[in-house]
């Protein structure tokens, strides 16, 4: 039975170029007491732009209609769980919302002078101090602006390490469970990529590993807990048959959400690290940014870190520029800083023990639900799960319903899906993480409709295949958008004679 | 869909057709199959080089995008025209009309280790 949804009209809305009249105007200037110029006249004609083709004219009011209008048709993290999994899509606390707004933070200019930035560089300081805390490294650079960013600076430091000993040496390992960024970011830096595969428990393989760890490999990166939600246990060993080649390990801090006042990466070995402020540490995301990929390092990579950085000097911050071993800069000006300052507010309102409970009660939810669903889906590895837990859809596909058919059938329940077919080592994923932040209701009730689906799926298979089943949109026709996209509208006259 | 005997194919599922010193290369109808609806494909230019055992290209499809690995080494002569604009067309016939690339080889006798039809059909029955 479907708890959570009902029925409800929305507006249908047509584009805005649709509504367009013309000669409309969003706006009116009194009329002019000067006399008119003409601006081509006067700036030259270079200087002055056309008129964008057949840009919509509408009025203030339909705009901010339009806008709204659209914004109903989404789900959001405040209308539910939003369980897609390694996104960490939890509850961002508003107040740190209101501690960004700060008026001094929020109006500070990069070009401010040190002495007038003061507050500012302390919000840096001191969130760089904590990083370091929870981290167990030695020193964090807040500079990155996203996960992948940060992945792409931590790599550039092996490198410039390693030329130090004489080679950069050739090869990055990266699990086959690994993010996609993670080979992206190895090519990026200009290593080939060797994927490892994974054992039958969805972790390293200890003998494969210290097979093909030589001269030649650079590094690891290793994703802990792992894309299938589990802790890869043997990570001092991992890091000691890395190190004993004089190979680096380098760990995404994706799931961090799982380790965060439990376990720091520094205490079990690793080099650098990423930390995506804006999923662990609350800063709503999911809207393409803005980010931060704060990078912690171990000490032998300390002076490797981008510049500009921190130092006290008369009792005052001032930014060091003599790093004669750094990468450079990565970033313009010191990061995504709104992020930071809300990165900050979340850590010192929870303080150590409240991230500890944070991270309890995200492994909780999640081994709940597992436990509820297990007798319903298939678990994809035994192995205990963390903050996430990933199913397989063998059972479900014996009927010939899959995993993204699971998932939109989840859209009618009022629920957003789960991550699908992700990772790529689990045949038909379903990785669901629910985060610490949902309450006992809101899990029952995702399991309650999760468990009618898997009934659904035995009684009347064509009911999931053809879900979802109440939305404005049912299934679109992703072949030919991937094949044939139309990624600029043409008004209706224009389209039939390019037909023609 | 049948295996051409005269192809040589790789445990990363794709085919390689010697013809004395050039092969043509391209993906089996088990890997389109499990790939799905294919919607774009990447290739080497000509006169670039592709090493036996690494990524030379890849494939995309609504489900993933997948690399390729050349079975043999050597210079790219010729990209498949055809798959720019019709990518589907490696849906249809992946062992005819939508071969990859052709290239010159470095090595003729580099193919002579890869799998035979019959073998690689044992093998993609048994995975």
């Amino acid at each position: 039975m479907i708890k959570k949804a009902i029925r409800h009209i929305v507006q249908a809305e047509p584009l805005l170029f649709e509504q367009s009249s013309p000669g409309k105007r969003g706006y009116q200037l009194p009329e002019l007491d000067v006399p008119v110029v003409d601006a081509a006249t006067v700036l030259g004609k270079g200087n002055v732009r056309d008129e964008i083709e057949d840009f919509p004219e509408v009025s203030e009011f339909e705009v901010l209609r339009h806008f709204t209008r659209l914004s109903t048709w989404n789900y959001a993290i405040d209308l539910g769980l939003y369980p897609l999994g390694s996104c960490t899509m939890k509850y961002n606390p508003r107040v740190n919302e209101l501690v960004a707004r700060t008026e001094g933070l929020a109006w500070a200019h990069p070009y401010q002078p040190e002495r007038l930035a003061q507050g500012a560089m302390e919000v840096v300081a001191a969130l760089e101090h904590a990083l370091v805390q929870i981290t167990g490294m030695d020193a964090v650079t807040l500079q990155p602006a996203a996960g992948a960013h940060g992945e792409f600076t931590g790599i550039l430091m092996i490198r410039a390490l390693l030329e130090t000993r004489g080679s950069a040496r050739k090869k990055i390992l990266v699990p086959d469970s690994a993010h996609g960024t993670n080979p992206a970011t190895a090519m990026m830096v200009g290593y080939t990529v060797e994927n490892i595969k994974s054992n039958d428990r969805g972790m390293i393989d200890l003998g494969l590993l210290e097979r093909v760890v030589n001269e030649d490999v650079a590094g690891l990166m290793i994703t802990n807990p792992n894309t299938v939600g589990v802790f890869e246990e043997n990570i001092k060993k991992i890091c000691q048959i890395l190190h004993d080649k004089g190979a680096l390990v380098y760990m995404d801090g994706a799931n961090m959400n799982a380790l965060v006042g439990v376990a720091r990466p520094g205490d079990f070995g690793i080099d650098v690290m990423h930390l995506n402020l804006h999923k662990t540490f609350s800063t709503p995301h999911g809207g393409g940014g803005p980010g931060s990929g704060a990078v912690a390092v171990a000490e032998v990579l300390t002076p490797f870190l981008p510049g500009p950085r921190l130092k006290r000097q008369a009792d005052q911050w001032a930014w060091n520029y003599d790093l004669p071993q750094s990468i450079g800069r990565v970033r313009a000006f010191y990061g995504n800083f709104g992020v930071l300052v809300r990165a900050l507010a979340y850590i010192m309102a929870h303080g150590g023990n409240g991230l500890r409970q944070a991270t309890l009660d995200a492994l909780l939810n999640a081994n709940y639900l597992r436990t509820l669903l297990e007798p319903y889906y298939q678990i994809a590895y035994n192995a205990p799960s963390m903050h996430e837990c990933v199913f397989s859809d063998d059972r479900q596909a014996k009927e010939g319903v899959r995993t993204g058919d699971i998932a939109k059938r989840l859209i009618d329940y009022g629920f957003h899906p789960y991550t699908v077919s992700f990772p790529l080592i689990v045949r038909g994923a379903l990785m669901i993480e629910p985060t610490e932040t949902e309450s006992k209701r809101e899990l029952d009730l995702f399991a309650d409709a999760m468990i009618s689906i898997a009934k659904e799926v035995e009684e009347n298979p064509e009911l999931v295949l053809k879900a979802p089943h109440s939305t404005r949109t049912s299934r679109v026709d992703e072949v030919t958008a991937a094949r044939k996209p139309i990624v600029r509208w043409q008004p209706p006259a224009r389209v039939s004679q390019a037909a023609d | 869909m049948s295996y051409p005997e005269a192809y040589r194919y790789t445990k990363e599922h794709e085919w390689v057709h010697v013809d004395g010193d050039h092969a043509t290369i391209g993906i089996t109808d088990h890997a389109q199959h499990e790939l799905g609806d294919i919607v774009f494909v990447d290739l080497p230019k000509s006169g670039s080089k592709v090493t036996k055992g690494h990524t030379f290209g890849s494939v995309e499809s609504v489900k993933a995008v997948s690399d390729i690995y050349a079975p043999v080494s050597g210079e790219v002569v010729e990209p498949n025209p055809l798959l720019s604009k019709h990518p589907e067309k490696l849906n249809e016939d992946p062992h005819g009309e939508a071969w990859l690339i052709k290239v010159k080889l470095a090595s003729p006798s580099e193919a002579n280790d890869l799998l035979s039809a019959a073998d690689y059909q044992k093998y993609i029955g048994a995975e």
